[in-house]
């Protein structure tokens, strides 16, 4: 906290900190804003008589009815969230036991393999995706979800390794020798000890491998091509653009509608969430 | 009933090697503590015992049978940690029931036996609280409690004192002390803390550079210390050291230094006679000196400047210089020693100690 006189406060703290929460905010604003904005007010010249660019009189839910009605949006959701579910599940269980492999056995060139994998998620998708397209279309995986919950993890399971990796050396290593003298084999020690005990680490990668996927864009938009199969963030901006026309009313509402269960999920775990980031286990 | 034997135990890491040629034998119902600096290879000894460290060469025998290569649950030990290493998203109940559910004991089995364990440290109050939610000595209970529901054969302690404030351990020493009396469980307990050592082992083992130096009962170690570095390391305040020349005059040994001559008294003498003419190392411990009487004889007085005075209330510790070397007295705590005090010292001459400049050890 900052000491001393009253204004030192305000010019140190307050204010920076409004800045900061207004600059943050001010895009969602905006989008809530302009789903509700009637497009009769969405479409005024900035110049007209009554132009009221942040507020709206006359709020309306009919951007969102259109969305759900007129758009394949549910069946984007359905797909966001199978395709992300799936493949946040599938990079969890293999980032779990690479990550404990990795932090507490001793084999040859443990210490190799664990940077190798987190070279492998500096590469960028936008280079990866080109031999990538090449492998699903050899499988002939190309427009079904499969494409994406088998990509993914290509990018998921090297950062939950390395994200459980940092958590279980936090955990100190008397706890799973402690369970081993008690009786426990070391799967048992594994999974009675020291998984419960990682539970904040292991939701946070949760959290963030579903975000990650929830919100990926360039392997939907490269694997995905019917409009049925497309997910939230590939269909909103490709079907609602049509060629330069832009459904502003639309666009916002899918983008709100889109990013409430990534918000829904990180409000709820938030607790597990900042102890699995900034984590230590105290016995 | 349980005898554990180390037979010539080695462990080499990379570089190091932190466990030489250990033998040591330790009786049924035996408290033999492990003591050493830090780095001295007294808990990679016991890790070894535990089965959590893997034996470079020799052997572990727990009631004459070879253990090396048996896993830790299958050695029946019970091991209490420096950190107490208790399960944090466990009750205290869950934490002391977790090996015995292991195990696979009945429900009733083990509630009378995880009951029976809280009565002995009186931490029944508090069975389904969480590990955070308790002090460090409730803790340190805990973690016990958990080591000793299972009735093992034998209890690896592994510093287990060293995260408690300076008068719980006390406590906790003492009662150490009557619950190894109360269970007759034969334990191996690891400290770098001397007064621990000495005051909770029948035997004590002091280690260094991975050596064991000497293994015996507490009053052997500090009365006999067998070298140099055992005789700093027991007893507190530390022993004093000065370098001497032992040279025979007028048919008696003497021990002269820069500041220094005493004459060793008879049987000592006899031991020390076969070094006339050489350079050893003198050893007095702090109280086994006090401030000379105009009757003591002045071939066992020291004289000596007062650099410091410590008032302990039982005692009073004086810093002294004797020549170039400084010392540590105890004296009585009526003594109006002052700062700058010129006076003399006089030793217990039985109590001296010689040791061989170059070997360290005891002469």
């Amino acid at each position: 906290m900052i000491e001393g006189a009253r204004w030192r406060r305000w010019v140190f703290f307050h204010i920076p900190l409004a800045l900061f929460i207004i600059f943050l905010l001010f895009p969602f604003y905006w989008m809530i804003v302009t789903s509700v904005r009637p497009d009769a007010e969405l479409y005024q010249p900035w110049n007209a008589a009554n132009y009221t660019p942040f507020w709206t009189l006359h709020p309306t839910l009919q951007h969102v009815r259109d969305l759900l009605t007129e758009t394949l949006f549910s069946t984007w959701m359905f797909n966001t969230m199978l395709i992300a579910t799936v493949s946040t599940v599938i990079s969890l269980i293999c980032g779990l036991f690479a990550g404990y492999a990795l932090s507490r056995l001793k084999f040859p060139f443990a210490g190799s393999i664990g940077t190798g994998i987190f070279i492998t998620y500096l590469v960028p998708q936008t280079l990866l995706f080109i031999p990538l397209a090449d492998i699903i279309r050899n499988f002939h995986l190309g427009d079904s979800p499969w494409a994406l919950i088998l990509t993914y993890p290509t990018f998921l399971i090297p950062f939950c390794t390395w994200l459980m990796m940092g958590y279980f050396k936090s955990i100190p290593k008397e706890l799973e020798e402690c369970a081993r003298i008690d009786g426990a084999p070391r799967w048992k020690a594994m999974a009675y000890i020291i998984f419960p005990i990682a539970i904040p680490g292991i939701l946070s990668a949760g959290i963030f491998a579903f975000t990650l996927s929830w919100n990926e864009f360039i392997y939907a938009l490269v694997f995905l091509s019917s409009p049925e199969q497309k997910t939230v963030p590939v269909g909103v901006t490709s079907e609602l653009v049509r060629g330069d026309v832009f459904y502003w009313g639309e666009l916002m509402a899918g983008a709100l509608l889109g990013s409430i269960p990534v918000a829904f999920v990180y409000s709820f775990f938030v607790e597990h969430y900042v102890s699995g980031i900034t984590g230590s286990v105290k016995g | 009933m349980a005898q554990v034997a180390m037979r010539s135990l080695n462990k080499k890491y990379d570089e190091v090697h932190a466990v030489k040629d250990v033998n040591l034998d330790i009786h049924d119902k035996e408290f033999v503590v492990l003591v050493g600096p830090s780095g001295c290879g007294k808990t990679t000894t016991l890790r070894m015992v535990a089965g959590l460290e893997s034996i470079t060469s020799g052997r572990v025998l727990i009631n004459d049978k070879v253990v090396n290569e048996l896993a830790p649950m299958d050695r029946d030990i019970a091991m209490v940690f420096q950190n107490y290493a208790l399960y944090p998203h466990m009750s205290v109940y869950d934490n002391m029931a977790f090996g015995l559910k292991m195990r696979k004991f009945d429900r009733s089995e083990i509630q009378k036996r995880v009951r029976e364990a809280a009565e002995i440290l009186g931490i029944h109050d508090y069975l389904h609280r969480k590990p955070r939610q308790l002090s460090g000595g409730q803790r340190q209970r805990v973690a016990l409690g958990r080591a000793i529901v299972r009735h093992p054969q034998v209890f690896l302690f592994d510093e287990p004192l060293s995260n408690l404030d300076a008068k719980l351990r006390v406590q906790m020493r003492v009662e150490l002390k009557k619950l190894h009396e109360r269970l007759g469980t034969t334990a191996i307990y690891v400290t770098h803390d001397q007064v621990e050592a000495m005051t909770l082992g029948d035997r004590v083992v002091v280690m260094r550079d991975g050596w064991v130096q000497q293994v015996g009962d507490p009053m052997e170690l500090y009365n006999e210390p067998a070298n140099r570095f055992v005789a700093g390391f027991i007893g507190s305040p530390a022993m004093n050291f000065a370098n001497v020349r032992i040279t025979g005059q007028n048919g008696g040994v003497w021990a002269e230094g820069d500041g220094i001559r005493l004459k060793v008294p008879g049987q000592l003498s006899n031991r020390v006679g076969s070094h006339v003419g050489k350079e050893v190392t003198l050893g007095i411990r702090p109280e086994d000196m006090r401030i000379a009487r105009e009757s003591d004889p002045a071939e066992l007085n020291l004289p000596a400047v007062v650099e410091v005075v410590e008032r302990l209330g039982s005692e009073i510790l004086l810093d002294v210089a004797v020549g170039p070397v400084t010392m540590v007295a105890s004296v009585e705590p009526t003594a109006t020693a002052k700062m700058h005090d010129k006076l003399q010292l006089a030793v217990n001459p039985d109590r001296l100690h010689f040791f061989d400049s170059e070997t360290e050890a005891a002469i």
